[in-house]
């Protein structure tokens, strides 16, 4: 359910002026559950929801797929410890993972046509670290939500 | 019993929220469950997803074999993309309602003098046509047939955030199929780049990966126009120094190629600037279509067998008896 949200935030329309700076929210939300719930959020589901955002923003098949099952591996990895660090060097460990995934995209982009892009490409990840304590905490109070349930 | 341990197991993970560690755990008997977990480890299932999605990367990039696969995953998709644009749809509907009648009535009137204007313009279209084609036979060429455009309407939907492309409610459903030139009131918007059953993705002219080949109407020079990235800018990246082209020539498209029909109006000429050390001049256009303000697209089917009219001159020669009878 949030994962839709996200993946209607990552579409939204957006000014003009906003649009390169519009963070991965899908990414932020899976890494969220991810570290919180890792019994229930596995790597195939980062994988298949991975595979919806190609289809939403049109890409290759399989890029954000490739991205998101890598970051979630880490976090599932990490998430004993990751759950124990303050929220600072949280944020230090998103920037990573969101540098690594859009990293992957770049490279996944430059292997089909070699073009020219933008320094704005890689906007998105700082403003998706600015961002996690915003998704951090809105999906906490969902989570308390649904194990009060 | 049950119910109370329930709850003071519930008051631990509401503690345990509110803490300083923050993280929820789930109740004891999960972790356990982590522990005997069954089914492959981690690191096969990673091996596994990394494996498929190359393999999905590679088919596609080599060739397009994976559409079924895509097309499936847009049906689970695609209702985002409604749902997003409701807002704005509903704002475009609350605006469209709250108008006065004072500037209803002016609109209806200014569009009623504009299709006086066009019918007017039309009646001499259809004789010029006859021409066209009578003297197109005389040449012993060949006439295409006029287009037939469907209304999409587009979703406020930003997908990419480099790409100038547009998604559109008409899919294959309606028979919309890639490569269709996509037009608007005032020209050229771009063409059907992607469709899925109930949506299709619309490259615009202006996107960095996109040329169309055009002619300066003027004079029927030959070229190509390629996006810019900036929505209201064409470079013609093509053409010498010594061109005749100024600012101000109409480009249309020249019909090479096969995708965009002929005669189209495609950019206004704003800037000629020559440069002696290079090979080719610095030239750039305005799009004629409004690509930022558009709400409505027509999607084009051109006739790409052009029909051969050398052969029935009797057809013709019974056509103009129709005509003259009235």
């Amino acid at each position: 359910m949030t994962i839709v949200a996200a993946m209607c935030l990552r579409i939204a329309p957006w000014p003009a002026a906003v649009v390169p700076f519009n963070p991965d929210w899908v990414l932020l939300v899976l890494i969220y559950w991810g570290l919180t719930l890792p019994e229930r959020v596995g790597i195939f589901h980062a994988w298949f929801f991975g595979l919806l955002t190609d289809v939403l923003t049109g890409r290759l098949l399989g890029q954000y797929a490739l991205a998101y099952s890598l970051v979630i591996y880490i976090c599932l990895k990490l998430h004993k410890r990751l759950r124990q660090f303050p929220l600072l060097q949280q944020e230090l460990f998103i920037f990573f993972c969101l540098l690594l995934s859009q990293l992957l995209l770049f490279l996944i982009k430059n292997l089909q046509n070699p073009a020219q892009l933008h320094a704005a490409f890689w906007i998105p990840v700082f403003t998706g670290t600015l961002f996690w304590p915003v998704v951090y905490f809105a999906l906490r109070f969902v989570n308390l939500a649904r194990s009060l349930k | 019993m049950d119910a109370i341990g329930n709850f003071f197991e519930r008051c631990g993970i509401l503690n345990k929220l509110l803490g300083n560690s923050g993280w929820g755990y789930q109740s004891r008997s999960c972790t356990i469950k982590l522990l005997f977990a069954t089914g492959p480890s981690i690191n096969t299932r990673l091996l596994v997803a990394v494996i498929t999605s190359i393999a999905l990367l590679v088919t596609e990039h080599n060739n397009q074999q994976l559409d079924k696969l895509r097309s499936f995953l847009s049906f689970v998709v695609d209702p985002l993309k409604y749902l997003v644009s409701v807002p704005t749809n509903l704002l475009q509907n609350a605006s469209d309602t709250i108008r006065t009648y004072a500037s209803l009535k002016e609109e209806n009137q200014k569009l009623h003098e504009s299709q006086l204007i066009h019918q007017t313009r039309l009646l001499k279209l259809e004789a010029l046509e006859k021409e066209n084609i009578r003297l197109r036979a005389l040449l012993d060429n060949s006439f295409k047939l006029g287009e037939q455009v469907l209304v999409a309407e587009i979703l406020s939907v930003k997908a990419a955030p480099f790409e100038h492309i547009v998604t559109v409610n008409k899919g294959t459903r309606f028979g919309v199929h890639p490569q269709q030139p996509v037009l608007d009131a005032n020209g050229v918007v771009g063409q059907v780049f992607r469709s899925q059953p109930l949506t299709a993705d619309i490259m615009l002219i202006t996107d960095l990966n996109h040329a169309i080949p055009v002619e300066v109407n003027r004079n029927g020079l030959l070229t190509i126009a390629v996006g810019s990235g900036n929505l209201n800018q064409l470079i013609l990246p093509y053409l010498p120094n010594n061109a005749d082209i100024h600012p101000g020539d109409l480009l249309i498209t020249s019909g090479l190629g096969g995708t965009f029909p002929q005669g189209y109006p495609v950019a206004v000429v704003d800037q000629f600037t020559s440069q002696p050390n290079k090979p080719f001049a610095s030239i750039t256009a305005t799009p004629k279509a409004q690509l930022d303000r558009n709400r409505e697209l027509m999607i084009v089917w051109s006739n790409a067998a052009p029909i051969p009219l050398t052969g029935k001159p009797a057809n013709e020669t019974t056509e103009e008896k129709q005509h003259a009878q009235p």
